[in-house]
This record gives structure tokens, C-alpha cells and sequence, in this order.
């Protein structure tokens, strides 16, 4: 399909020359997370050097600090082989290093011509005014050598997706950068504007810009790729040219082999009656056609990587988010779910990844969190609040699930994120909750307090609680879901049984390719 | 358009520009103020045919002066996406200002009036610092200021009025009329100047560029490396130069500077902001807009007033006028996600 050649050898002499640039022993450490640990890549020129990695592996961190918008805690960054320090965008701008952002970057209320040359506008009148025509024009200049189509004029918030990205790859370009970062191009766009895209990069090649290039789609990498290099866990893995790696080899140093599932549940609860059935469930803005089923007394994994969509179907069975189409059974019984109060009537319970925003009352008391969604099965008939059976009521729970707080006047922030996530739990418990939706229930805990969690989610599955495990960690998944669910933008690519699941597989239903091929 | 002898076709590139749409909502909202105040012009001359008189179309519009003036300053920092609740007390520090040095210090008048003016300046300033600099919620850090400048007012001028009436020229700021052909007070001129000026720097100048830019979104701007910092501090000051000179229009008409008025004025002022369509949110309005919001503000009140409406109602139907209209920016907004 492409024509590309030679990896690191683009020089005449088919001599490797200097990189153009060299990141050494770079590290960098957020509260609780070390998100970049010693890590190197180089870059030379003329090269579309991939990265690679799982949901925080570090690639975003690291091309951030590469664009002046974190600071690395240690580490070398040699360009041409001196040394920079980039602090700030502007800072990286001067140096010639340009990041096409993964998220949209963009300012809805200005027009395209006004993004794209924001901070560089061309002035008149003492430098006071900004030259609209001249900046329409420059912008219709650097379309046509991009061969984009879009109206200068147009207001940025008025285009599709689609269009914004290609603004913001327009803008990256402007640059004329020597170093050009892009965090997942593609993410929006249509297989052709990837291939205008892919277009765009071999010119750029060309001219001897070296490309860092972040994508999960293997089938690009292949495509468009001189090297690749992994990392894992903020680590860095190897480097492979990508003319001899398989995608198979590459998507098992993603993974690594590290905690092979030891304790897997034995496979699906005995009953197989579906609780919970949804058919064909679609979304305005990301899923399309979804269905699964979750059994009682099952953990229902799903597995996908981020933006593939798995909140989002969270969100919508709890209403939410609207759907366009598709129709949902609880028990059987065809439900219509327009808001989350009607999912908390048919005793669905979402448990969000962000506890601290959605979940919980921080600066609130553990008896006040747990029984505040019942409040009503504790209020007298004149409407005061009967303090007595909430306590005794909250002790129960603290007791049964063993949360560890001092009492239950304790603020909700003086505690664990353990045992914060079972005070949501018991929330849920308390409305007498059949489908526990869980969204990373993980995220942000340690590693001895997720033992805890996952022993909880294990208890409520075999008491008969039937359970949807959102999780981006494979380990987990494999560890606790009797059957797992993996999506890939917006849509289910795959209903795996624990027994034939491994990380690899699940990697390749992840990033849309059929096992079979990749292992060819 | 000439042909690139490249291979990759140029055919998907997603053609044509759907601005228009938005283009024509944003008229709309402004065509809708302007036809409100067209039917309010309309309703109270058929009321009471003296609303129509010269003379009170002239008042109207030098009523319209002061909260329009502060309007116009305030649409930047609302396009911005900030608040400025310090604009009422401001203006009545800058006018107390103007007061000391000309009534007490017997200063030539240009260094009272650009005292005044520098005096709300350097208030946007510190508002700016202490948003942009010590991040401190522009709702509160101008909600503080607003306390500083009242107390700060009462203080200089000793809890008194300063008059002007030994300072020979100062109300023909005002009031004079010095356009020929065009009997029509200073006031207003000096609004429609101010209005110009804040249009050409809001729609043609980098000031306005990065105005609409850091309401638009505040991250993807400073990403693009643009200094926020320094350019949220502009705004501001900005802002509070307008405030100066509303301070100092409104120490001519009144031929003194009250130490007690101006609390409240920062209310119509956003009032009149909101009314003209500027979001809120941010990102979105237009000098234009401000302008006829304020006109309807003052069209409003002195139109209940010649309908002999007790003054407590009129401050009711303002009230409500400001809840139609902030209603009106959340349907837009809703309507556009």
C-alpha cells in the first residue's frame, strides 16, 4: 500500500545521520503517579517515528513535555544535538517543535483563519490591528499547498469534527516545524482525509521534518511508520523497525506479560437470564449499534481503549445521554430510560470514575453519603429526617462491608479511596440495586486497597447482583469479568468468554483488527 | 484554484462554509434587541406622544451615556469571559478622583479628567493582576474591589459631595453642545465615540482578537501561546479606562461628584451587555449589541417614567427585562449544543 523505505537510513549515504532529536532519561511525576520513568526516543530526519502504548503509558506526558506545556522533573532533550528547554508553547514554537493536540485545541468563536494563525497574526496600524484580509489569504495560501477545502471564514465552532481536525493539522503544519507531533490524527477522521493526511506526512518527509507520530490503529503504523517504539507504565519498552515487527509482537510488548491473570472466576454464573438486554443502542455522537446482555450474579467486563465508547454506553443505559436508537429490556420487560432517575427506579446504579465529582459529598459525613439517595425511607411524615435509624442503618454498612472509617461522623474526604468507593456501593446497596455499573472503580486507588475492591465486586456478583465493570486495565478485566465486552469506536467488536480471553487478544479486538490476522 | 499535480485526490477536504448559519443566528439575536427597542420606541410614542419630543429623545440619550459607557467597557471583559462587578463604585472613585484634584487641588482640568480616567484604569489593572495573576474568581476579586473603591470614595471625598462649581468648563463635558448642525448634549457624543472606538478595538485590533479567543477557550489559547496573563490584565484595564471616563461624564452632568451614588450602576451596565446578546459564557457579542441594550435600558426606564409608573414598578419591570433576556442567551446557547 505505501511506498515507504529505509527506517532511520533516509541520508544519501544510507548512513543514519544525526537525529535530529534525542530525548534521554526523561521522567516525570504526578501526585501518586510516576507517569514517565526514565525514558528515551530519538528522531531523526525525514522519519515517521511511531509510539505506541496502553492508556497511560506515558505518551501523552511525554509529548507534552516535548511541546512546553508540562516540565519534565529530569531528563535531557537534544535538538541538533544541543541541548533546549522548552517551557512553554510559545518556547516550542521558536524551536520548531509543533503538536497536533489529540484533544481539539481550538477556539469555537473565531474563524478558521483566526485559529490557525492566532499568535501570529499579521498586524497593521502600529501593530495594533490584526490584518483579516492578509490572514484570509495566508490561510487559503497554506490550504492550497495542504490541499484542504474549508472556508478561512468559517467559524471554527460551526464545523464538523471532522473539519476542526484538519484546522488544527493545518495549524500544526503552519509551523513549517522541524519537529511535528501527532497524538492520534486520525481519531476523527474519514478513511480519505487519512489518506490526504498520510499524503500530507510523506511531503513532510520529504522536506526532512521528522515526524513523532501517536496512534493505536496497527494497520496505520504499518502504513505510515518508519519505526516504532513502545512504552509501558511510563517506561520505555523498545524500538523496532516497523518493516520486521509483526503486530502481533507489538501489541504483546503494549501489554506486556506481566500478571497472566492468576485467579480467574470460574466461567459465567449458572443462570443465564439476562437482566439486563440492550439492542442495537445508538448514539448521536459516538456509539453505534450496541448490544450485549448481562446475566444475574455476573461481572460483565468491557474492555476498550479511551474514547472507544464504554462510558458512553454507561451513560446512556442510565439515561444520561440520549439515544437515537436501539431499545433496552430490564427482566425482559422493554424499558425507556430518559433520565437517571428513571434507571435508579429500575434499580440501576452507576458507579462514575469520578467519585469525587459525581459519586460522593466530600466534605459530608459517611452517614450522610450513604443514606442520602433514600432519604426518603428516613423521613418522618412531617419531613424531618429520622437520625437515628440512618445511623443505625449506616453502622450496619460500614460493618458489613468493612469500611474503615473511625465513625460514621467522619467527613467522606478524611477516608481512603477504597473506602470512599464503598461508601458509593453502599449507597446503591441501600436503594436495593439489581445492575451495579462500575466506571474504573480502580482508578486512583492503590494497589493493597484494590484487592479490597475487587473482593467487593466478587462478594456482589455472587450474592446475585449483576455487574458491568468498565475497566481500561486488561489485568483487571481478565481478573474478575465472567464474560468481557470490547468496543472500538462506538461500536462492540467482540463478546469474549474469560476462558479464551488474554491480554492479546482483547489488545487486538481493542485497536480493530481480527486476531487471526495480526498473529499471521 | 490551481490543480496540484499531486497524487492524492483533493476531492474530500469537506467543501463549503457552513458560517453563515451562525453568522445569521448571531445577527438575529442582534436584529431581536434592535427590533425590542424599535417596539418600546414605537409602544411608548403611541403612550404619550411627548416621548417622542427632541427633548426627551436628548435626554434619553444622555441618560443612556454613563451605563452605556461602562457598558461597552464591560463587553470585553464578558466576552472574555469574565465579570466585573467593580464598575459602579469605580466610576464613583474616578469621579471623586476628578473631584479632589480639580474642586480641592485646583488642577488644571486635562489632569482632572485624565486622573479620573487613569484612576478606573489602574482599578481594571489590579482586578486583572488579581484574576489572571493570583487566579482569584473574577466574581469575587471584583466583588472585593467594588467594597475597596466605595470605601475608598467615601474616605477621599470625607463622606461629602465635592461640586465643581468653581471649576469654569467642567459640566460642558457633558452637557455642552459643542457639534454644530446637531443639538444634542456632549454626553452622547461622547458615548457614540466610545462606542467607535470599542467597536474598531473589539472587531479589527489584537486586543479584540484575544478578548474573543481567551472566552472562546481559555486553554486552547494559552496552548497556542498566547500570554493570557498579560492580555486578561489588558482587558480589564481596558475596562476600567471606560469606567474612569463614565466617571468623570458623570460628575459633568451632575456638576459633582457623589461619593454615595454608583452602587448598582455595574448591574444595568451587565444588564445592558446581556440584553445586546453577549454571552455570559464567553466568546460570543458584539459593541453594537451593548449599545442597544443599553439604549433599551434607558429607552425602558425613562418610558415608564412619562407614563407616570411609580419608580419602585419600573425597577420591577427591569428586573424582569434582565431575566428575559439571560433567558434568551441560555436558549441560544442550549440550541447551539
Amino acid at each position: 500500500m505505501s511506498s515507504m523505505r529505509a527506517p532511520s537510513s533516509s541520508s544519501p549515504g544510507g548512513q543514519p545521520s544525526r537525529p535530529l532529536l534525542q530525548i534521554e532519561g526523561m521522567s516525570k511525576g504526578f501526585p501518586g503517579v510516576q507517569a514517565l520513568d526514565d525514558v528515551r526516543l530519538d528522531l531523526y530526519p525525514g522519519e515517521v517515528h511511531a509510539l505506541v502504548g496502553e492508556n497511560g503509558a506515558g505518551k501523552s506526558t511525554l509529548m507534552k513535555i516535548l511541546s512546553g506545556i508540562y516540565e519534565r522533573d529530569s531528563g535531557t532533550m537534544l535538538l541538533d544535538g544541543s541541548e533546549i528547554t522548552v517551557d512553554g508553547p510559545l518556547a516550542a514554537q521558536r524551536l520548531g517543535i509543533s503538536i497536533i493536540h489529540q484533544e481539539l485545541h481550538l477556539m469555537p468563536d473565531l474563524t478558521v483563519a483566526e485559529n490557525i494563525f492566532i499568535g501570529r497574526e499579521t498586524r497593521r496600524g502600529l501593530g495594533l490591528f490584526v490584518d483579516d484580509r492578509a490572514l484570509n489569504r495566508r490561510t487559503e495560501e497554506l490550504f492550497e499547498d495542504l490541499r484542504i477545502h474549508l472556508d478561512p471564514r468559517a467559524l471554527v465552532g460551526n464545523l464538523k469534527v471532522a473539519q476542526q481536525q484538519l484546522v488544527e493539522i493545518a495549524k500544526a503544519l503552519s509551523f513549517n516545524a522541524r519537529v511535528l507531533i501527532m497524538d492520534e490524527p486520525t481519531a476523527a477522521l474519514t478513511e480519505q482525509e487519512t489518506e490526504i493526511l498520510f499524503g500530507l506526512i510523506r511531503d513532510f518527509k520529504a522536506r526532512n521534518t521528522g515526524i513523532i507520530y501517536i496512534s493505536h490503529r496497527m494497520e496505520e503504523l504499518k502504513a505510515i511508520s518508519d519505526r516504532i517504539t513502545v512504552l509501558r507504565d511510563g517506561t520505555y519498552v523498545d524500538t523496532l523497525d516497523t518493516e520486521e515487527a509483526e503486530v502481533g509482537q507489538v501489541i504483546s510488548l503494549m501489554v506486556g506479560r506481566h500478571i497472566e491473570g492468576e485467579t480467574r472466576p470460574t466461567t459465567v454464573a449458572d443462570d443465564p437470564t439476562p437482566v439486563l438486554e440492550v439492542k442495537g443502542l445508538s448514539t448521536r455522537s459516538l456509539l453505534r449499534d450496541v448490544s450485549f446482555e448481562l446475566r444475574r450474579g455476573e461481572i460483565l467486563g468491557f474492555a476498550g481503549l479511551m474514547g472507544a465508547g464504554r462510558t458512553e454506553v454507561a451513560r446512556a443505559i442510565c439515561g444520561a445521554d440520549r439515544i437515537t436508537s436501539g431499545e433496552m429490556f430490564v427482566n425482559g420487560e422493554l424499558v425507556s430510560i430518559k433520565a437517571p432517575s428513571d434507571a435508579a427506579k429500575l434499580r440501576i446504579g452507576y458507579l462514575s470514575e469520578d467519585r469525587k465529582r459525581f459519586g460522593l459529598m466530600l466534605d459530608q459525613d459517611v452517614k450522610f453519603n450513604i443514606v442520602i439517595s433514600s432519604l426518603g425511607e428516613f423521613t418522618n411524615r412531617f419531613g424531618f429526617v429520622r437520625d437515628g435509624a440512618a445511623s443505625e442503618v449506616s453502622e450496619q454498612y460500614v460493618r458489613s462491608m468493612k469500611i474503615k472509617t473511625p465513625s460514621i461522623r467522619k467527613s467522606a474526604k478524611n477516608l481512603s479511596g477504597g473506602n470512599q468507593q464503598k461508601i458509593v456501593v453502599a449507597k446503591w446497596l441501600l436503594r436495593d440495586c439489581d445492575i451495579l455499573i462500575f466506571d474504573e472503580p480502580t482508578r486512583g486507588i492503590d494497589v493493597g486497597a484494590k484487592e479490597e475492591i475487587y473482593e467487593l465486586l466478587t462478594d456482589l456478583a455472587t450474592a446475585g447482583k449483576s455487574i458491568m465493570m468498565i475497566s481500561s486495565e486488561l489485568p483487571e478485566v481478565l481478573r474478575l469479568s465472567h464474560r468481557i465486552v470490547v468496543m472500538s469506536e462506538g461500536r462492540v467488536t467482540g463478546v469474549l468468554d474469560n476462558a479464551e480471553a488474554d491480554q492479546e487478544t482483547l489488545m487486538s479486538y481493542a485497536t480493530h483488527i481480527d486476531s487471526a490476522g495480526s498473529l499471521a | 484554484m490551481t490543480a496540484p499535480e499531486k497524487t492524492v485526490t483533493p476531492e474530500t477536504g469537506t467543501e463549503s462554509a457552513p458560517s453563515r448559519t451562525g453568522v445569521l443566528r448571531e445577527k438575529l439575536q442582534q436584529f431581536l434587541a434592535f427590533a425590542s427597542l424599535i417596539a418600546l420606541v414605537i409602544f411608548f410614542s403611541l403612550a404619550n406622544p411627548n416621548f417622542m419630543s427632541w427633548s426627551n429623545v436628548s435626554g434619553i440619550l444622555l441618560s443612556t451615556a454613563v451605563i452605556g459607557i461602562l457598558a461597552l467597557g464591560t463587553t470585553f471583559v464578558i466576552i472574555s469571559g469574565g465579570i466585573d462587578l467593580s464598575l459602579g463604585t469605580g466610576m464613583t472613585l474616578a469621579a471623586v478622583t476628578t473631584g479632589t484634584f480639580l474642586s480641592v487641588m485646583g488642577l488644571p482640568l486635562v489632569v482632572g479628567v485624565v486622573g479620573g480616567i487613569l484612576t478606573g484604569a489602574l482599578m481594571g489593572l489590579v482586578n486583572g493582576f488579581n484574576i489572571a495573576v493570583l487566579k482569584i474568581p473574577p466574581f469575587i476579586a471584583t466583588l472585593a474591589m467594588m467594597l475597596i473603591a466605595q470605601g475608598l470614595a467615601l474616605v477621599i471625598s470625607g463622606a461629602a459631595p465635592i461640586y465643581f462649581s468653581g471649576v469654569e468648563g467642567f459640566n460642558l463635558i457633558a452637557l455642552g453642545r459643542s457639534v454644530p448642525f446637531l443639538a444634542l448634549p456632549n454626553g452622547v457624543f461622547i458615548l457614540f465615540g466610545m462606542a467607535a472606538i470599542a467597536a474598531v478595538l473589539l472587531s479589527k485590533s489584537i486586543i479584540g482578537r484575544y478578548t474573543f479567543a481567551m472566552g472562546s477557550n481559555e486553554e486552547a489559547t494559552s496552548i497556542s501561546g498566547i500570554n493570557v496573563r498579560r492580555w486578561k490584565m489588558t482587558v480589564y484595564t481596558l475596562s476600567g479606562a471606560f469606567t474612569g471616563v463614565a466617571g468623570v461624564v458623570l460628575a459633568s452632568r451632575l456638576n459633582s461628584a457623589q461619593p454615595a451614588l454608583g452602587l448598582g450602576y455595574e448591574l444595568e451596565a451587565i444588564a445592558a451587555v446581556v440584553i445586546g446578546g453577549t454571552s455570559l459564557a464567553g466568546g460570543k457579542g458584539s459593541i453594537v449589541g451593548t449599545l442597544i441594550g443599553a439604549l433599551i435600558m434607558s429607552v425602558l426606564t425613562n418610558g415608564l417614567r412619562i407614563m407616570s409608573i411609580p419608580q419602585e414598578w419600573q425597577t420591577v419591570v427591569v428586573g424582569i427585562v434582565i431575566l428575559i433576556a439571560v433567558y434568551a442567551d441560555n436558549l441560544r446557547r442550549s440550541k447551539e449544543q
